[in-house]
């Protein structure tokens, strides 16, 4: 997989954008290189990738996150160290962009900086079971929002087309039409299809790409379990 | 594809209501139920509906008395403050005999608290948070997908008895994502001769008001309300047991708490504990007959709530404290790990056994 120094996932809120920054930067670790990942979400109050600082510490993986984040505290303050994500350039980035367009405008303070460095690729997330973004349509809408917001264009698209815990590899398949729909639409590669890591075998000779996702945090047992 | 999609509790609220026909949402931006709004406002538009964020939470409640008094069915949404704030409205709706639908994704209190999820406004949500002599239909939802079936149902009881239903979710139940279907959901429609649709000189006309000039008149009101009130009692109670055939311990815990009751369960039957569950799904009315049949099964009850003992009072008066209860609880935005409500079922059965 082509790596760059610095890779962006942004995306409608709730695609999974969180979960697979995790699993990425994880994966660029397990590789040998020195990462930080940055939590650059200031619209989301719970299910945040600083949940997973103890994993990630474990790891050797640098946690930058929003002052206030998993506080009692409604305040979407960034930290100074934050610019380390585009100063540190010996270290791999992975950044976590808040949902939709409104979770972008963060990402803008540091886009003129990535831009010039100009090693990075963003990604779009996309969810097809996700209500408002049912179709390759409605993604590329959010797209749009969203590279209005931060001032950086996409240049690849991510399929992480689920059900949570419902998520049969059939369900997967299902949604490789609407990405290549999009990926027609926008005329962005399809960079990889994420996938639950017990999907993988199901679906490792249909899909191009898979990336296996071992779940970042598991908060609630479905219910009721009966 | 499939026909479920992943949603967010609080979405799921929000195109439950669309689909039950609410096509009239005001509100105010709050944690954690802010979702509600954003959704409305990206649907709504869509679907020729109104969505309009309020100036206050006071405005928007104010907005659906006037949307209710037109025959409308109407929402509004918010987080326990911002429900303190409705208060006045609440009554007044009630006062008026009004139906309409309204959430409260609870954080922690009190005062400006916490953004995390709370379950400390169940007091409020059951005994009436306004003044004077009123109830609410309380629905307690504990999965994504009850979230969107109880707003319907919200909806349908609140034109049925012409009151306001309230979702008393949490933080949790309104940002967890889970997948949903929409599929089987059942709009019922009823007449409102009541409302005011403008008479057009052919009727007499309609009016709506909580004020009644002489006392004998607003007895009779608050009585024939109140009659209203006991027949929701006979027929509405909803509540779901779970393991409770042979339990000796009965856990009572809704939304989020049983749901992490549900795995203290199951670690207890594991280690030999038989705990069950009494979970209700209406807070109000209250599953007071399920409770006192328990009282004469199970030695000891355990109250799992997010809030300092609330819900514990009503545990206690519906078993006629038969039995004792015992509170299992976090507060502040904190939530009972399954490995603490176990413990609390080894101290009901008189100590860890294993």
């Amino acid at each position: 997989m082509n790596i760059s120094r610095v890779t962006l996932f942004a995306g409608h809120y709730g695609s999974g954008k969180t979960n697979i920054a995790v699993n990425y930067a994880e994966y660029l670790a397990a590789l040998g290189y020195p990462v930080t990942i940055a939590d650059l979400d200031i619209v989301n109050p719970y299910f945040r990738t600083s949940d997973s600082e103890a994993e990630l510490a474990a790891r050797g993986i640098r946690l930058l996150r929003p002052v206030y984040a998993n506080t009692n505290l409604d305040l979407p303050a960034l930290p100074a160290e934050m610019y380390d994500v585009v100063r540190d350039t010996d270290r791999f980035a992975v950044l976590d962009i808040g949902g939709d367009d409104r979770g972008a405008y963060a990402l803008g303070r540091y886009a003129p900086s990535i831009l010039e460095e100009n090693r990075y690729e963003m990604l779009f997330v996309a969810n097809f079971y996700r209500p408002l973004t049912r179709d390759a349509g409605a993604a590329l809408e959010v797209m749009r929002e969203i590279e209005c917001a931060c001032g950086i264009r996409f240049t690849a698209l991510v399929n992480n087309s689920n059900l949570g815990e419902e998520t049969t590899p059939e369900a997967v398949l299902e949604t490789a039409p609407e990405i290549e729909r999009l990926s027609g639409m926008c005329g962005l590669p399809v960079k990889m299809t994420t996938v639950r890591r017990r999907l993988v075998p199901a679906l490792a000779d249909s899909v191009r790409h898979l990336f296996a996702l071992d779940l970042q945090k598991k908060y609630f047992e479905s219910f009721p379990s009966a | 594809m499939a026909e479920k999609v992943l949603m967010k509790g609080n979405e799921a609220i929000a195109e439950a209501a669309i689909a039950a026909g609410c096509r009239h949402y005001y509100g105010y931006p709050i944690t954690p139920q802010t979702e509600i709004a954003a959704y409305m406002a990206k649907r709504m538009p869509k679907i020729g509906g109104v969505f309009l964020q309020a100036e206050s939470e006071i405005a928007a409640i104010n907005m659906v008395y006037g949307t209710a008094s037109a025959g409308y069915r109407v929402m509004t949404s918010s987080s326990s403050p911002g429900i303190s704030l409705k208060s006045e409205g609440l009554s007044y709706i009630a006062g008026s005999d009004l139906p309409s639908l309204v959430v409260n994704v609870q954080r922690g209190g009190p005062g400006l608290g916490s953004i995390q999820p709370g379950q400390s406004d169940y007091f409020q949500a059951t005994k009436g948070g306004g003044h004077g002599d009123y109830h609410m239909i309380v629905l307690a939802p504990a999965s994504v997908q009850e979230m969107a079936s109880l707003t319907v149902k919200g909806f349908d009881l609140a034109d049925k008895y012409r009151m306001t239903s309230m979702i008393l979710a949490d933080g949790t139940m309104g940002q967890m994502m889970e997948p949903v279907s929409f599929e089987h959901i059942e709009v019922k429609t009823y007449d409102k001769p009541w409302a005011l649709t403008g008479t057009r000189g052919k009727r007499k006309h309609n009016i709506i008001t909580s004020l009644s000039l002489v006392p004998k008149e607003l007895e009779e009101w608050n009585f024939s309300r109140y009659e209203r009130y006991r027949l929701i009692e006979e027929n509405e109670v909803m509540y779901e047991e779970f393991m409770m055939e042979d339990a000796e311990v009965c856990i009572v815990a809704f939304g989020i708490s049983a749901r992490v009751s549900q795995n203290a369960i199951r670690m207890a039957r594991a280690k030999g504990i038989r705990a069950g569950m009494i979970r209700p799904i209406t807070l109000w009315p209250f599953p007071k007959a399920p409770l006192a049949k328990a009282a004469d099964k199970v030695r000891a009850f355990i109250s799992v709530e997010l809030s300092m003992g609330q819900m514990i009072e009503d545990v206690e008066l519906a078993t006629r404290c038969k039995r004792p209860v015992l509170l299992c609880n976090r507060v502040g935005g904190m939530i009972p790990s399954p490995e603490s409500v176990l413990a609390k079922i080894e101290e009901a059965m008189g100590g860890d056994r294993t």
